[in-house]
């Protein structure tokens, strides 16, 4: 087998150019897929970086009433919906894949927060446990966070974020003033970002509905403040920070189970949900799909194109060798001798096509990246598979050829000018 | 006995007609023996020496090589058949051309499985023993017509085959190096290979132990070579002994041999 790979590769070699041209069908098409390929696993990985962030392997269960997050703005308190308890936080963090759990409880903060006659015309207020930001990422800008006194003495402390600091202050130090929320003084005495600030990437008008992040503005007090404004048996939501985003979906799934096991509605369309952001991606990936699939099909027929200029220099090649292969024929060597020595030259032809159009493809691909911004990620698998295809692409359509030079028959051949 | 043909006769057909093409031949050839088969072209000896090397397979008859039934092997048999038991020598060397002459001996070793190693020193081996021991790295291109056919003979003889079975094998050659092909095929027959050899040449038909003529298909007449140069023959050439009648094909020991001689040498 190395012998023939080897004698090939000779034979190759002594016609370079004609060697090539053929190659050159199998290099296009490769390549076209390989790019393909790899500009959509780019935007892949686009999609699925613009829906759960860079680094931020944090996943919500929140309360939902169907498809959408129980309004307990409009619906009031729901029947059924326990305060989750301390031994429910720890069966939580127990999960595999869980690093991290908090709970929080979350109202709309329109109408309700103001600084003199500022007020926040969106964004979402929270109250939330001690170990909260540590969960999420958050570190504190400016001031300071909140500590176990401000939980034990119920002080009526808030945090704002960079977004909500801006709309209220705009511009002053919001440290140490006092807000209005539900009518009841706060003082600010912190600002907090996330760890890592992450923009996605939107080139269009889909993606910005499809990514942009509620930037109203947020407020965060703490859990224990929270019955002052509202009550303290609201539904609460939980926070678990993961090992890693890919296990988003199986921890997000436990977790709701376990809280779900514990709530008694009489509307079973109400239940915990996790944020499956990597079923998002999923789904959005999904929507490109079919395009994709028939750019792949159309650099396929090039592939096959070029299958039929393999077949037909190898046919040539017949021909041309057709004294040799007598020869051979007639000093013993077995039909299947033959068969095998064309086919492994016709694999080894398009293996080597199929390799160069693997580089090519990477390099086309990363022009592409450049060129129009987006992603690209080399999907090492598409690349196995690229050459492992073209070596059979060689095979199947060096199978005419080789079968017609090991069918010859060796005293014509021999005769053969 | 190495070779048993008995009552060998071969069809052609030839659109809706039937060509006989050969009639009944018989012969044998022992172990150690000397032969060449002469007759001129259309004679059918060509197709003798493809049945004699089971290239082709007779329309009737039986055929027994080294004691085995050739006519009863299928195809892939017929192929280890060809690789264990003969060893061709063509007119026209057919060497491959991209490889060393090392490689060309080795060709037959790899189609019967034997290991690269062996190989290479069973192929020196075989280049030794026809005088070539110092061209082993050259390529076809590089060696001379004679060189050229000690290789094509290294090549036959490294498989330790039966018989050494060559057509016309100084028909690509000048008399010189003829000559010195003849003679190596001597000196393998004075150690023990048996040769058969195809011909329409007279001289080089002298050269063997022993010769069949074979025309129109069948064999006319077989004996000692020695006696049979003697003997005027039937084509009407007053000197059985001179070169070829100019209506056979024309080969270069047709040519003068003057010529010849400096044609080797620019070679």
């Amino acid at each position: 087998m190395l012998e023939n790979i080897r004698l090939s590769l000779q034979g190759l070699w002594s016609h370079k150019m004609r060697s090539f041209l053929t190659m050159l069908g199998i290099i296009i098409g490769i390549a076209a897929i390989i790019a393909i390929v790899s500009t959509i696993k780019g935007t892949n990985e686009q999609i699925k970086e613009n829906l759960i962030g860079a680094g931020d392997n944090t996943v919500n269960i929140q309360f939902y009433q169907g498809d959408y997050p129980y309004e307990i703005d409009y619906n009031g308190i729901p029947d059924g919906v326990p305060v989750i308890s301390e031994e429910t936080k720890e069966s939580l963090l127990d999960l595999k894949h869980v690093e991290g759990a908090s709970l929080y409880t979350s109202r709309e903060a329109y109408n309700v927060v103001y600084y003199k006659n500022t007020g926040l015309s969106g964004g979402r207020i929270y109250g939330v446990d001690r170990n909260y930001l540590d969960t999420c990422n958050y570190i504190i800008k400016k001031g300071r966070g909140f500590t176990e006194s401000d939980y034990k003495n119920f002080r009526k402390v808030a945090l704002l974020d960079e977004s909500s600091a801006e709309t209220l202050f705009q511009g002053e130090e919001p440290i140490g003033k006092t807000l209005e929320i539900q009518r009841e003084p706060f003082i600010v005495i912190g600002v907090i970002a996330k760890s890592s600030q992450f923009e996605p990437v939107i080139n269009t008008i889909e993606e910005y509905y499809d990514y942009s992040q509620n930037n109203n503005g947020a407020l965060y007090v703490p859990d224990t403040t929270w019955p002052i404004l509202y009550s303290y048996d609201e539904p609460q939501s939980a926070v678990l920070k993961l090992d890693s985003v890919d296990n988003m979906t199986v921890a997000g799934r436990s977790a709701a189970e376990i809280l779900n096991s514990k709530i008694n509605v009489q509307d079973d369309t109400m239940k915990y949900k996790a944020d499956d952001l990597l079923k998002k991606a999923e789904d959005i990936q999904k929507l490109g799909q079919s395009t994709n699939m028939m750019l792949i099909w159309i650099a396929g027929i090039s592939l096959l194109v070029g299958g039929i200029g393999v077949m037909n220099i190898m046919l040539v090649s017949v021909t041309e060798r057709t004294q040799e292969i007598g020869l051979k024929k007639a000093i013993g060597a077995r039909k299947g001798k033959v068969l095998g020595q064309f086919l492994t030259e016709a694999a080894v032809l398009t293996s080597l096509g199929g390799l160069v159009g693997v580089i090519v493809g990477i390099v086309l691909a990363e022009v592409i990246s450049r060129v129009t911004g987006t992603l690209m990620a080399i999907s090492v698998p598409a690349a196995v598979l690229a050459v492992v295809f073209s070596m059979f692409i060689g095979i199947l359509f060096g199978l005419l050829p080789s079968y017609k030079a090991a069918n010859l028959n060796p005293i014509e051949a021999l005769r053969h000018e | 006995m190495i070779l048993d043909l008995q009552n060998i006769y071969k069809d052609y057909q030839q659109d809706k007609l039937v060509v006989p093409v050969l009639k009944d031949v018989s012969f044998q050839v022992e172990e150690g023996e000397y032969v060449a088969i002469m007759g001129p072209s259309g004679s059918g000896k060509t197709t003798l020496m493809n049945i004699i090397g089971c290239l082709d397979r007779p329309t009737s008859g039986n055929y027994l090589l080294a004691g085995e039934d050739v006519l009863k092997c299928k195809d892939k048999e017929m192929s280890d058949l060809r690789l264990r038991s003969i060893g061709f020598v063509f007119q026209s060397f057919h060497l491959l051309a991209r490889q060393t002459a090392l490689d060309n001996v080795a060709l037959p070793l790899s189609y019967a499985g034997i290991k690269k190693k062996e190989r290479k020193e069973r192929a020196a081996q075989a280049l030794e023993r026809v005088g070539l021991g110092d061209r082993m790295t050259f390529k076809p291109t590089q060696l001379s017509g004679g060189q050229k056919q000690r290789v094509a003979i290294a090549r036959a003889m490294v498989n330790n085959p039966k018989i050494l079975l060559a057509d016309e094998p100084t028909g690509a050659l000048d008399s010189k190096s003829g000559e010195q092909i003849m003679d190596l095929f001597r000196q393998l027959n004075d150690e023990g290979v048996t040769v058969v050899m195809i011909t329409h040449d007279r001289n080089i038909a002298s050269k063997a132990k022993r010769v069949i003529h074979i025309i129109d298909g069948m064999i006319t007449e077989e004996g000692n070579s020695q006696l049979n140069v003697m003997v005027p023959m039937e084509e009407g050439n007053p000197q059985p002994n001179v070169m070829v009648p100019a209506e056979e094909e024309p080969q270069a020991n047709s040519m003068v041999v003057g010529e010849l001689g400096k044609e080797a040498e620019n070679e």
